[in-house]
């Protein structure tokens, strides 16, 4: 444990009151942050401070502080989630900042993410994506015997490298095109390669491109920064797995979107 | 038609028309230097190789109206692209890094490909839509690669095209589908030797041109 120390640091941080507001970026100094509270603290820290001075406090997402939900998000320092390796912004420390920083907080930016207030972004694109195609039909009845299909054991870890995908949308944020693809790509990829996933494949990959054209995203043109900048580390191979299952859908498939 | 308008217009069915014309022209090009070396065995040799080629009718008409087919489709699809992805995110960042991933290569896309376009033209006009009825084709090169600027503007243009190539050869490969842990590193070394083989193969031939006089 390192020893407990206090930073000043200065807020440059985006302020906007609703969807229709133009929105502002407001300079905040913060003061006596402990290096050793989350972002996410030293931004409840500073919330209760501005609630007491009557002002409004700084709205942003957020649910488990754990890393695991992908609710949180913000771009700190034009990368989303901060600089951190693999983590989340509830999991980026306060010790990676020193005394008299600067920081700039802004909310994810994408045509397919409004912004509903300050930091906070609608995702809800990324739902309607997920219920496009993002999801195996199960039958009703008994409850399928869990060891009846083999799985070999190295499709079973990649198809858990995609499912590791927490739906953050820090992939679309960091995307210079704002692209789903990433985040598209890690469920067609887990499900693709499971057998469960495999009888609705072709439709799967096909409503779900259509559905991410729809929603206004960008288009991928390979600069790999999702992979970089994402909190649990989905690889690109993943995409390149969409457009295998892509090319085989439109041209051996049967189902037109 | 409803099949054709979805898959080829869909955001990875136009990165799949990137990818096809982009490779063609990569596959263009390689052709095109080892005729450019040709001129490196002398005058007579080069300009016997290029009067080979263009008797080669009507195959060379054919060939040049599908060249022309697939740049157009290159430039188009991308152009678009361009502006859906400028489109796709209306509010900038007010600071925006790289966390990693990106290269001077992917960065500048749109870019050099204005810039190879500009080339491409110049150089058509330049040495395609010419009269070389007097001149044979190695005297019109070595007369303007006598001139240092005529070098200095060819060797940055294949510098540009060099550097559309660093991302675009791999690039294509993970737009199929053909990325491994296995043998893309092997995919994005080939990119680095494409890269430099284009980018110092076509830039030496006017420069020595220039040389030899
Ligand atoms: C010597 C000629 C050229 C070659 C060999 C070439 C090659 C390539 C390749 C291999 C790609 C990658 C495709 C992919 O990512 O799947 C690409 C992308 C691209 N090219 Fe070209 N290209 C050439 C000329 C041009 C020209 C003249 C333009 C436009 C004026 C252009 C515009 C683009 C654009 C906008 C992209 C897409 C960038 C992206 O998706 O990241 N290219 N090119
Ligand atoms: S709040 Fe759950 S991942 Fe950050």
């Amino acid at each position: 444990m390192s020893e407990h120390k206090t930073i000043n640091i200065t807020l440059k941080v985006w302020r906007q009151y609703g969807p229709e507001d133009r929105g502002r970026f407001e300079t905040i100094a913060v003061e006596g942050v402990d290096t050793h509270s989350s972002f996410l603290e030293m931004l409840d820290f500073l919330n209760e401070k501005l609630i007491l001075e009557d002002k409004e406090p700084i709205e942003f997402d957020n649910d488990c502080r754990e890393g695991i939900c992908g609710t949180c998000g913000a771009v700190v320092n034009g990368i989303p989630h901060g600089h951190g390796k693999a983590m989340t912004i509830c999991q980026l420390h306060m010790r990676e900042f020193n005394d008299g920083d600067t920081i700039v907080v802004e909310p994810f930016r994408a045509r397919a993410f409004k912004v509903v207030k300050d930091l906070i972004v609608d995702r809800s694109s990324l739902e309607k994506i997920i219920q496009a195609g993002g999801y195996v039909s199960v039958d009703t009845g008994g409850a399928p015997d869990g060891n009846a299909i083999p799985i070999a054991q190295e499709k079973a870890e990649e198809a858990m490298d995609a499912a590791a995908c927490i739906g953050c949308g820090a992939c679309v944020a960091t995307c210079p095109n704002a692209s789903a693809m990433l985040f598209v790509s890690a469920k067609v990829s887990q499900l693709a390669l499971l057998p469960q996933g495999r009888p609705e494949a072709n439709q799967r990959v096909l409503a779900m491109l259509k559905e991410m054209d729809k929603c206004g995203f960008g288009n991928c043109t390979n600069h790999r920064m999702c992979e970089n900048a994402c909190p649990k580390e989905v690889s690109i191979t993943h995409i390149a797995r969409f457009n295998r299952e892509f090319l085989k859908a439109a041209l051996v498939g049967r189902f037109s979107p | 038609m409803n099949w054709y308008m979805f898959v080829l217009g869909s955001s990875v069915g136009k990165k799949m028309l990137m990818a096809v014309t982009g490779l063609c022209l990569v596959g263009f090009l390689a052709v095109h230097l080892l005729g450019n070396f040709m001129a490196f065995a002398g005058a007579d040799a080069f300009n016997a190789y290029a009067a080979k080629l263009h008797s080669l009718q009507p195959y060379l008409t054919i060939f040049n109206i599908g060249l022309a087919t697939l740049g157009l489709v290159h430039i188009v699809i991308g152009t678009i692209l361009f502006f859906e992805n400028l489109k796709a995110r209306p509010t900038k960042y007010d600071v925006y890094k790289n966390p990693g991933g990106r290269t001077i290569g992917s960065n500048t896309m749109p870019y050099t490909a204005v810039l190879i376009l500009a080339f491409i033209i110049l150089h058509l006009l330049k040495f395609t839509f010419v009269d070389k009825s007097a001149t044979p084709i190695f005297e019109l090169m070595s007369t303007t690669f006598a001139n240092p600027l005529w070098v200095l503007m060819y060797v940055v243009a294949m510098v540009i095209v060099a550097v559309h190539i660093s991302h675009g050869f791999w690039s294509l490969f993970q737009t199929f589908g053909v990325n491994h842990p296995r043998y893309m590193p092997l995919i994005m070394n080939l990119g680095l030797i494409v890269t430099f083989a284009f980018g110092i193969g076509f830039a030496s031939l006017p420069v020595y041109l220039y040389l030899i006089q």
